[in-house]
């Protein structure tokens, strides 16, 4: 249960950032007045989840799956400094059992990403982002039925440095965040974690992340592999055979590649691909996820402009 | 870029941050912060009131306690003062929890254990289930498994024994009389609001005491916690100037010398052979098909023996084992009739397209897996509803005795016709009925929820008439909830509420003669 709820966590905060270009955690910049905007799925499914630090699977669940279809966009107030959202509908099942899946749209979350310095550093180009994001449901789902809920439903902040440094077409991006979570209210009016709570109202741990990618960067092709490490500050690991909580402690270490395609000659179609896959955690599923998204620039000026062949910028 | 726009955007970025990140996030529980009981009624003829297992306050003795002007009480208060020298916020914040009452902070403590312990065993490597052991209670799978039978027996077990001894203590303290301590030594600070009842024995003490002991039996694995918070009651109740030592020490011995007949009675209840046998399970299927009906089969993967098959034969505390049997309804539809058909049909309309609005009721009742369970739910009604009322902690105890003796006696006979009768959930008949909360693993017919709250809210609504079609209307919403989640039919709901009022009539007759109202 915990696990898909991992996973979710994952695709909402973290998989976008892992999977498309001209998202919150790359350092690809949108130029001024273009709007880079595209459908994307995604699909994660997981069969073993971490019980505390205890790995099992659960007959009485099968494979979790999660289906996601979201809009994501990235607009350039200036080469400098970026808006991006991103708003998900969220379909969850268990292949055994007998629990409903659910299905809704989740969390809008936006970003704002500011590229406050980019210079020549010995043979390569070096630049510094500082990225602010916020998320908050966009509808009334429920966050009390993991693993089936479509997330969290919590109001979250996040900070986030990143670093990158390219020498001609070869890239190394860090990237560190911290994560503010708002406390959640759920349907019931008591719960249990290490002790009772005589309250709906649930403290959500923050949390933080962990991001390095590396790989070819070019204007046409981006190709790069990824390392994610998410980790809940705080929270309570799920007790022997029972279900997992909202505010339990859940971290991912997730391991991927992604892949982006621009199509035409003037760079305003790309296709967006890659898969992920968790190689460690607690209190979450070990979920493989795999997706796809198509991209188009529209450009509001009225000249559009020569993007640089660094790739760096669309 | 345009440094205006730059700016406002950067402004509001960081003010939603700032938003976010400034949220106070410490959670208040309903109960954390209450104000200090403070009796409208002390009810000082409540040693005549009528016992439920002891025939008379009598049956134990408590001796007559030293006066008031002899040199070691006037150490005990002492004792108290030089508690008082020393007071930290935490020692405040310990008198000011434990204020609230102590039939309560109690209760809390039950609803705090059944919801640890309210886990279903994890399977043996063969598929087989491990069942908890008594006798080595920290093993896995732990002992108990407070799944809502045994829920709901022990938080009788704990309000009765507390009520009796609480009858008891009323009449020792009016037969001894003795004044508390500030009465005697008006120099000493209290820290609570004062009563004018007499202080030995304490009744802190006593319901501290009852619990301390019957919970030994029930949850043996958790003492160390049980005895924190025992140890914390004490020290509280004179630190705050309520008692002195000897009041304490009286009423706890006569809070376990109660509870041990408790203890006995629980031990002859038949209730330690209601998880059964592999040949009881059997001849409960075969009884089923004998009488022409489908038996229910458990949906859990690997299929798990039917939860306490046997808890129908428990003794109940408000009727004998015949009216118990008395109490059972007529059988449900058959499986494969036409109102059968019709009521699995309702059941996949409900959870085909849910409404927020009905996802919110199944999860408001659900009290599943890891919770304190339907009738630790009803427990937390009653209890936030009698805060507001200022019981006394004898008329506290008669109460929640009340309400808890309604909902064991409710799960004896709604064990005893699920068992009986050994009927399918609606995922059993059609299994497109994907749940919205998981399916307990015994047979359908009547609902547990259903029986609970139509008990509960039947005694309740005589405790305090005022509020009584409120406690029918959540009874009825209880009941609803569990064909909202896909998990129960019509019949099983109807009935189960009718069977629960039923149970609960028991209750009301007994409220009616026990002499407090």
């Amino acid at each position: 249960m915990r696990k898909l709820l991992k996973a979710l966590i994952i695709i909402i905060t973290i998989a976008p950032s892992v999977s498309q270009a001209q998202t919150d955690i790359d350092a690809i910049m949108m130029e001024k007045n273009q709007l880079c905007i595209g459908p994307m799925y995604s699909h994660s499914s997981w069969k073993n989840y971490w019980e505390g630090t205890m790995k099992r699977d659960n007959q009485n669940l099968g494979t979790v799956s999660t289906q996601l279809f979201s809009v994501m966009g990235a607009y350039g107030l200036s080469s400098k400094l970026n808006l991006l959202f991103n708003v998900p509908y969220i379909k969850t099942k268990a292949s055994a059992g007998t629990l409903s899946g659910m299905k809704g749209v989740q969390d809008l979350s936006f970003f704002i990403k500011y590229m406050p310095v980019e210079k020549q550093i010995g043979p390569g180009t070096f630049s510094i982002y500082a990225i602010g994001g916020a998320s908050f449901p966009l509808t009334n789902y429920v966050a009390d039925f993991m693993p089936l809920s479509i997330g969290m439903h919590s109001k979250t902040a996040s900070a986030r440095l990143m670093l990158d440094y390219q020498v001609k077409h070869l890239f190394f991006t860090g990237s560190a965040t911290y994560t503010w979570r708002d406390n959640i209210k759920i349907d019931r009016t008591a719960y249990y974690t290490t002790e009772m709570h005589l309250t709906n109202e649930v403290e959500m741990p923050n949390a933080n992340n962990l991001n390095f990618r590396a790989g070819y960067r070019s204007s046409k092709l981006i190709a790069e592999a990824i390392v994610n490490k998410a980790t809940t500050l705080g929270g309570f690991d799920i007790t022997r055979n029972n279900m997992p909580f909202p505010s339990n402690k859940m971290d991912a270490t997730i391991v991927g590649v992604n892949v982006k395609y621009v199509v035409t000659q003037n760079h305003n179609l790309s296709l967006v691909g890659g898969g992920n896959t968790t190689v460690a955690g607690r209190n979450v599923g070990q979920a493989t996820t795999w997706y796809g998204a198509v991209f188009y620039i529209l450009d509001f000026t009225h000249k559009a402009k020569q993007t640089s062949n660094s790739g760096k910028t669309n | 870029m345009n440094k205006k726009i730059f700016f406002s955007y950067l402004v509001s970025i960081v003010v939603v941050i700032a938003i976010v990140v400034a949220c106070n996030k410490d959670v208040v529980g309903r109960t954390d912060n209450i104000a200090a009981l403070q009796p409208t009624n002390t009810d000082d003829n409540a040693g005549t009131w009528k016992p439920i297992l002891l025939t008379a306050p009598t049956d134990i003795v408590v001796a007559a306690p030293i006066a008031t002007s002899a040199p070691d009480y006037i150490l005990q208060i002492s004792e108290i003062k030089s508690f008082q020298a020393n007071i930290t916020s935490e020692d405040q914040k310990l008198i000011n929890y434990w204020s609230a009452g102590a039939v309560l902070r109690w209760n809390e403590i039950l609803r705090d254990l059944v919801a640890k312990h309210n886990l279903p065993p994890y399977q043996n490597a063969d598929g087989t289930y491990p069942t908890p052991s008594v006798s080595n209670p920290l093993a896995y799978p732990q002992f108990p498994f407070s799944n809502p039978p045994y829920a709901a027996r022990a938080y009788a077990y704990v309000s009765a024994a507390q009520y009796d001894a609480l009858v008891t203590a009323w009449y020792y303290k009016k037969q001894f009389n003795r004044p508390a301590p500030y009465t005697v030594d008006a120099t000493l600070k209290v820290l609570v609001p004062k009563s004018a009842l007499p202080s030995y024995p304490s009744e802190d003490a006593v319901v501290e005491g009852a619990a301390v002991e019957m919970l030994k039996l029930l949850f043996p694995g958790d003492q160390e916690y049980i005895t924190e918070k025992a140890a914390g009651h004490k020290k509280a109740r004179l630190m705050c100037g309520a008692n002195v030592r000897s009041d304490i020490e009286a009423g706890e011995a006569l809070g376990k010398a109660v509870a041990q007949k408790f203890q006995a009675r629980a031990r002859g209840d038949r209730a330690g052979a209601a998880v059964g046998s592999p040949t009881i399970w059997a001849k409960i299927v075969s009884d089923c098909r004998v009488r022409g009906d489908s038996p229910w089969v458990s949906l859990d993967a690997p299929a798990r023996p039917p939860m306490l098959p046997v808890f129908g034969k428990t003794k109940a505390f408000l009727f004998d084992s015949l009216t118990a049997i008395s109490l059972r309804p007529l059988p449900p539809p058959a499986v494969g009739s036409e109102q059968m058909k019709i009521e699995t049909e309702e059941i996949y309309q409900y959870v085909k397209n849910p409404t927020r609005e009905r996802i919110a009721i199944v999860h408001f009742w659900a009290d599943g897996a890891g919770t304190y369970t339907p009738p630790g739910h009803w427990d937390a009604i009653a209890a936030e509803d009698f805060i507001k009322k200022n019981f006394s902690e004898v008329r506290w105890a008669r109460n929640m005795a009340l309400v808890n003796m309604s909902l064991m006696d409710a799960a004896v006979v709604c064990w005893d016709t699920k068992n009986y009768y050994f009927n399918p959930r609606p995922t059993q008949l059609n299994p497109n009925i994907k749940t919205l909360t998981g399916i307990p693993n015994f047979p359908a017919y009547i609902s547990g929820h259903s029986t609970f709250s139509g008990a509960a809210a039947t005694i309740l609504g005589h405790i305090i008439p005022e509020r009584a079609t409120d406690y029918a209307n959540m009874a009825q919403q209880a009941s609803m909830s569990r064909m909202y989640g896909g998990i129960h039919f019509r019949s099983d709901c109807a009935v189960g509420l009718v069977v629960g009022k039923n149970v609960g009539n028991y209750a009301i007759q007994r409220a009616l003669t026990d002499g407090a109202e």
